[in-house]
């Protein structure tokens, strides 16, 4: 059942106060961007759709991806991926070795192999696998890290100002596509900035926390 | 033309600091070496020979003493090393695990003696944990004769190891993961669909593990030459090798330090052998954990995992708070008859009859403690203010050389300092007794020091060179004061430190320097649990009190200074 994310009722506070509150729908393929400043509570919502909420905040009402309710399943058995602003890869291993511990179980060794090697070629970095991950560049190291995430066959993307430490060419690029390979897949997207370009770009509802 | 005062062009303290870390370690690997190859005028003997290892060789313990060393020593490690994982996998960043982070972290300074004897206390035959099941459901009315306490194969003595090291190890990994982004790089791995251990073995240790390897290597080259709780716990015919190097060189007949000399060079070859063999493992490690991650397996259902690293945390902390309450009680009981839980009436006739012993040893202790500990301030401080000024960066070369006392086996090069001692007429007792006390204070002292040091804002000095203040004014003025509470923290490591060295103490001061630790760790053969109970509680009460102190001085003198708080 493909229905995307739902915010349903969700509050969220912190210490017995409230921080905030949001109570939204993202259709598969959607990005919706959620803009506020700083200290709003962006990331803490983030925290608590991918489940890693921290014990002072409390939440309520329900989260649903895909008619399915996520409150009280441990992380990874959500089933959603999340971007942050460092590609985050993992220095003790080799790009390949990133994606590989990204791509979802099964298969062979030379049909995971296949797969890590296909996903280099769809973000145009084709024979990096062996690569170490510190000798790539800014725009290189995102596109492994969202291939990564991608692997993983999330169904819904979670995306933290993961494009707010590149440069503002490649910004456009990255962002371009990444918002692209989320459509293909249909995944639903919720953006969290404090860039309206961003937002723009994106070109899908838009809330703001105060 | 106005001169200022600079900074001597020699680095001073840097140079010094050296010279007292590798002279000491040089000069008693020299003292080890010559004898061991048969020269040692003092006992009428002048090399090259090698009559020493023949005599060791024919020894006919040394097979089972190399076999215990290296087995109880790596299983040990080992050990100590995938339960601190398997706690971090399991629980780190949870609310349980800060509560077993504050529950270990002042056991961190309790000296291995004293945690030695509280657990000998719990498991003995006679012990807590048997007394606490009969007769009702063992039968026993009388402690049963079983051989726990020095088994042949030193699992108790393992088992008191990895009790002192998984505090130790938690704890330079908790300071580690302070440094990288784990939170993150756990949530990221997580919603990749990842098990919370599997996430955490594979995207965050990596990283604590290249941070703690050199505490690794501590724990590991310790538990394979440690002494005072091998005495205490560890089998005793034949016991480890740097056990028999002690019986050795405290042997009145002088030729048996030929021996122990040459023992040590051996007792020294097995640690560089299973350092050797422990590097290749790692290699190893890290090939099977990337072919593991190229499949790709998440690794869930971990919750019996997580249950069994939160159990071995909480029966290490048991453990060692009930063997220090075991001591506390024996020092305090009058009659106690098996298999009673408490004794029949509790005196003050224990700590009366040893009052004046324990004084003394306990003055010893602390006037040792106390000088080596503020000359080593006097030179960190120095070391780090020289860095500060001339820009200089601690390089991993340098921290090598700071771990290199703790990594060397003590009974590698303590014998042969005590020979050189002896060799050059010198007379032992206190001062050398400082002096190589200082050699294991200083590194403690420096990674205390390391992280609040290098974090204090330095454009606090630029605005108070602005003002006009100069270098040394900054430092005493500013800096100083600001970093009083981790100054205290890092004295008070450096006392605990001091105050559970055992075989430096020992074998340095001659047999002469009689501080709590070498009192309790003497009253081990003679199983006088009374006593053991008031040496041992006051060994603890050394180590443990100028923390208490730390923590309640910066608090009452920058009581009405918020900001000093809680740095």
């Amino acid at each position: 059942m493909s229905d995307g994310l739902r915010l349903e009722q969700v509050k969220i506070t912190r210490d017995g106060k409230p921080l905030l509150s949001i109570d939204t729908h993202v259709a598969p393929g959607e990005v919706l961007t959620v803009m506020g400043p700083s200290g709003v509570g962006k990331s803490t919502l983030l925290s608590a759709i991918i489940g890693t909420l921290s014990q002072e905040f409390a939440l309520s009402g329900q989260i649903i991806l895909n008619g399915r309710d996520l409150s009280g399943l441990p992380p990874d058995e959500r089933c959603v991926g999340i971007l942050f602003q460092d590609a985050l890869l993992f220095p003790h291993l080799s790009v390949g070795a990133n994606l590989a511990f990204g791509l979802a179980q099964g298969g062979t060794r030379a049909a995971r192999r296949a797969k890590i090697d296909a996903g280099l070629a769809e973000v145009g970095l084709t024979g990096f696998a062996s690569r170490d991950p510190a000798t790539l560049s800014g725009g290189q190291r995102a596109r492994v890290a969202l291939m990564r995430m991608l692997l993983s066959e999330p169904h819904a993307l979670l995306l933290d100002e993961p494009f707010s430490g590149l440069d503002a060419e490649l910004r456009g690029q990255v962002r371009q596509l990444v918002f692209d390979h989320a459509r293909a897949r249909g995944l639903p997207v919720l953006l969290v900035t404090h860039d309206q370009a961003d937002a723009d770009a994106a070109d899908g509802p838009v809330v703001t926390l105060k | 033309m106005a001169q200022t005062i600079r900074f001597p062009r020699l680095p001073l303290f840097p140079a010094l600091t050296v010279l007292v870390l590798l002279g000491p370690v040089a000069a008693g690997l020299w003292g080890t070496v010559l004898p061991a190859f048969g020269h040692l005028p003092a006992a009428g003997q002048t090399g090259p020979s090698l009559d020493a290892f023949r005599a060791l060789f024919d020894w006919p313990g040394i097979g089972p003493a190399v076999r215990l060393s290296v087995v109880t020593g790596l299983v040990a490690a080992l050990l100590s090393l995938c339960i601190t994982v398997l706690i971090l996998a399991g629980w780190a960043g949870t609310r349980g695990f800060r509560v077993l982070e504050r529950l270990l972290s002042p056991f961190l300074s309790v000296p291995h003696a004293a945690a030695a004897f509280g657990l000998a206390f719990l498991i003995a035959p006679s012990g807590w944990i048997a007394r606490l099941f009969s007769p009702w459901l063992t039968g026993w009315d009388r402690p049963p004769d079983l051989l726990i306490l020095n088994d042949p194969w030193g699992i108790t003595l393992t088992l008191g190891m990895v009790m002192k090291e998984v505090p130790f190890l938690l704890l330079m990994s908790i300071a580690a993961l302070g440094q990288i982004d784990g939170r993150r790089r756990l949530a990221l791995s997580r919603s990749m669909g990842y098990g919370r251990i599997a996430a955490w073995v594979f995207a965050v240790f990596p990283a604590v593990y290249a941070r703690i390897r050199l505490p690794v290597l501590v724990v590991q080259t310790w538990s394979m030459s440690v002494v005072d709780m091998a005495v205490i716990l560890g089998p005793s015919t034949p016991p480890t090798l740097s056990v028999q190097i002690v019986r050795w060189m405290s042997d009145p007949d002088l030729a048996f330090r030929l021996q122990a000399a040459a023992a040590a060079l051996v007792q020294l070859a097995l640690v560089i052998g299973a350092v050797g063999v422990w590097f290749v493992g790692e290699k190893l490690v890290a090939r099977l954990a990337c072919m593991r991650i190229e499949t790709g397996r998440r690794g869930h259902r971990d919750r019996p995992w997580r249950i069994t690293g939160f159990a071995f945390g909480t029966v290490i902390s048991a453990s060692l708070l009930l063997g220090l309450l075991s001591l506390a009680v024996w020092s305090v009981a009058g009659f106690w008859s098996f298999p009673d839980l408490i004794p029949d009436h509790v005196t003050s006739r224990n700590w009366m009859r040893h009052r004046a012993g324990s004084l003394d040893a306990l003055w010893e202790t602390a006037l040792i403690a106390g000088i080596a500990v503020a000359i080593g301030m006097i030179l960190t401080i120095g070391c780090l203010e020289t860095e500060h000024r001339r820009n200089l960066r601690l390089t991993q070369r340098g921290m090598w050389l700071i771990y290199l006392p703790l990594i060397v086996p003590q009974t590698a090069f303590l014998p042969g300092l005590q020979t050189l001692f002896l060799g050059f007429g010198l007379d032992m007792g206190r001062t050398p007794v400082v002096l190589v006390h200082l050699v294991f204070v200083l590194p403690y002292l420096r990674l205390s020091l390391e992280g609040p040091w290098k974090s204090w804002d330095v454009r606090q000095a630029t605005v108070a060179a602005a003002l006009g203040a100069s270098e040394g004014r900054v430092l005493w003025r500013i800096r100083l004061p600001m970093l009083l509470a981790p100054l205290l923290t890092a004295m008070a490591v450096g006392i605990a430190v001091s105050v559970g060295q055992y075989l430096p103490t020992l074998l340095v001061g001659g047999g002469r320097v009689e501080t709590l630790t070498t009192e309790a760790v003497a009253l081990a053969s003679g199983g006088d649990r009374r006593a053991i109970g008031v040496f041992g509680l006051m060994q603890t009460a050394a180590a443990l009190l100028p923390f208490a102190l730390a923590l309640a001085l910066p608090a009452l003198i920058w009581r009405n200074r918020k900001g000093l708080l809680h740095v």
